[in-house]
């Protein structure tokens, strides 16, 4: 058991430091700006006052690795500094917001997690019929698809049609639960579409991979029961890289989310993280692309920390 | 041109919607009835023999932006792509032949790029950066050449430990020589279907980009701002933001078909 603790933490150590590298990146980007952050923010108008102002407001009389090392113990304890547009704290635009991408994201997830496993497990049985083309055009075309495209064509069905759901899924803290579902449901289905084919084709791969084995083939000249196979030899066995599957996929969930977001004008991080970049509003920019990029390495880490410990033959190969 | 007789039919179908949008592209002043910024009718007019396809926010017909958008669209993707494999190759290539601490060092770089969400780099380059046209191709060129390198290393690796590198060694080529004579015809193959999904990948990353409003920014058309634009018209169920989109869908969907015939043919299936 020790050794699988081992590649835990080095994957969580490698992980770590890729965060911290990150933060860096996002820290020297700022630095590299051609001249003074003030003056490229403020444009050429800006008075000797105003630019000395944001100068200070932006911690820039001190030198780089000082700033560096302030900017990120304060993020740490969540002080994300103030926001250039309307100088109001930035954890404060970020707390709430970030909750409802979380809300949309799990909504997501909870739809394309089965759905998509489901769909996979039944493309990789009935591979080569039918039923599998159909699904597998289906996925491929979801690929090649904008985002937004997909929005704009459940908009026009469930909205404009219909009239069932709202086309702009503007949730607050009084909403029930159950209302704040149905605002969120297109978005979280558009997202589904997209996420779905990805992690529906994955899991298809990787359960006729493992159905392509011998010991497959043995059970079943065995004589054992189709279901008993599939239940008993090959889930287990594909059980690893499907975990991986799906929490890549969550990754790209969440980055997936910032677009949707804006289609839906929904209340969340990547409306904010957009709207900031538009303004320029780098404290924003800063804190909101460090959490989206620490959530996305996270999932990654995670996925393959997962499979590594649903997969003994991994566990084995690295104490030989 | 006998690979092309016995291609499927969803690769001819690929190829013809490629050259459609190429041939668009190319000749958008002939082909377009109007200019790019010429208002001619009221807001969101319906379709009628004045304005094919309609008007955009506007009053500028839709046809018109629409064809422009092609060539604006199009063009920055097709440039940016070229960039990221140029880059792309450039390294991968340099590190496989080369090996040792500049590999290591170029490896480690990319999966820093890599860990990072493609989208957010991107966004918050453009934040610090402010968006323009060579802004936006520099970045994104770089943040794709990342999974060229991959490719490109991956399979000049193949290559460099083959005789043919070794004997180019011993006669005492250069590194620019062995990449350029020896490395790069056997690499191609790969290549080129690479080229194909990068495209794909750039064209929606750009469409994307541009309907946040951080990509191309008006009055030129490109088709993912096109969407953004009109996107109030939906709700009066007026379907005009739906075409640009589908435009966006139609030609990645066609570039799709042709990559999965090349991939089809690089694994030796067609034997």
């Amino acid at each position: 058991m020790k050794p699988v603790i081992w590649l835990i933490l080095r994957r969580a150590g490698f992980g770590f430091l890729t965060i911290i590298v990150i933060s860096l990146i996002i820290f020297i980007g700022v630095e590299l700006l051609p001249g003074d952050v003030a003056e490229a923010v403020l444009g050429q108008n800006a008075t000797q006052e105003t630019v000395e102002a944001f100068r200070k407001a932006l911690k820039l009389e001190l030198p780089p690795h000082v700033r560096y090392w302030v900017w990120l113990t304060d993020f740490v304890q969540g002080d994300f500094g103030r926001s250039l547009a309307n100088g109001r704290e930035v954890s404060g635009l970020i707390g709430w917001r970030f909750a409802n991408t979380l809300f949309l994201a799990l909504t997501t997830a909870a739809i394309a997690i089965p759905l998509s496993v489901m769909l996979g497990m039944m493309a990789a049985f009935y591979r080569n019929t039918l039923f599998d083309k159909v699904i597998s055009i289906t996925t491929l075309s979801f690929i090649s698809f904008p985002e937004f495209f997909i929005a704009y064509i459940l908009i026009t069905l469930f909205s404009v049609q219909f009239n069932i759901f709202p086309s702009m899924a503007n949730i607050n803290e009084s909403m029930t639960l159950v209302a704040k579902l149905h605002a969120v449901l297109l978005p979280a289905l558009t997202l589904t579409c997209v996420v779905t084919a990805h992690m529906m084709r994955q899991t298809r791969a990787a359960i006729i991979n493992v159905l392509a084995s011998a010991y497959i083939e043995m059970a079943e000249l065995k004589g054992i029961r189709r279901l008993r196979i599939i239940m008993r030899h090959a889930f287990p066995n594909s059980l690893s890289p499907v975990i991986n599957v799906v929490a890549l996929n969550l990754a790209y969930l969440i980055v997936g989310v910032v677009i949707v977001e804006v289609v839906f004008v929904y209340p969340g991080l990547g409306q904010l993280l957009v709207d900031s970049v538009s303004k320029r509003d780098i404290p924003v920019v800063q804190a909101s692309g460090l959490i989206f990029a620490g959530a996305y390495i996270s999932l990654n880490m995670m996925a393959d920390i997962l499979s590594m410990l649903a997969n003994p033959r991994l566990r084995q190969s690295q104490t030989s | 041109m006998n690979l092309l007789i016995k291609s499927p039919l969803s690769a001819r179908i690929g190829l013809c919607i490629v050259l459609f949008n190429i041939i668009v592209a190319i000749f958008a002043p002939l082909i377009a009835p109007y200019s790019e910024t010429e208002v001619v009718g009221d807001v969101w007019e319906q379709m009628s023999g004045n304005s094919l396809l309609g008007t955009d926010h506007l009053g500028r017909d839709l046809m018109s932006r629409l064809i422009f958008g092609a060539r604006n669209t199009i063009a920055l993707a097709f440039i940016t792509t070229m960039l990221s494999f140029l880059s792309g190759t450039t390294l991968g290539f340099v590190a496989a032949v080369k090996g040792g601490w500049i590999d290591n060092l170029f490896s480690r770089i990319i999966d820093i790029i890599m860990a990072f969400p493609t989208l957010i780099f991107a966004l918050m380059i453009l934040s610090v950066m402010g968006s323009s046209v060579m802004i936006l191709i520099v970045t994104i060129a770089m943040l794709d050449s990342t999974r060229v390198y991959r490719l490109a290393r991956a399979v000049a690796m193949d290559i460099e430990v083959m005789d043919f590198v070794e004997v180019a060694r011993l006669r005492g080529e250069g590194l620019w020589w062995i990449m350029r004579r020896e490395i790069l015809p056997n690499a191609m193959p790969s290549l080129v279907a690479e080229f194909g999904l990068r495209f794909c990948f750039v064209f929606l990353f750009i469409a994307s980009l541009s309907f946040l409003g951080l990509g191309l920014q008006p009055p030129l058309a490109d088709w993912g701002g096109m969407v953004r634009e009109n996107a109030g018209a939906i709700t009066f169920g007026i379907f005009i933001p739906l075409i640009p989109a589908a435009a966006i869908a139609f030609l990645t969907v066609g570039v799709n078909l042709i990559v999965d015939w090349f991939l089809h043919l690089a694994s030796g299936m067609h034997n």
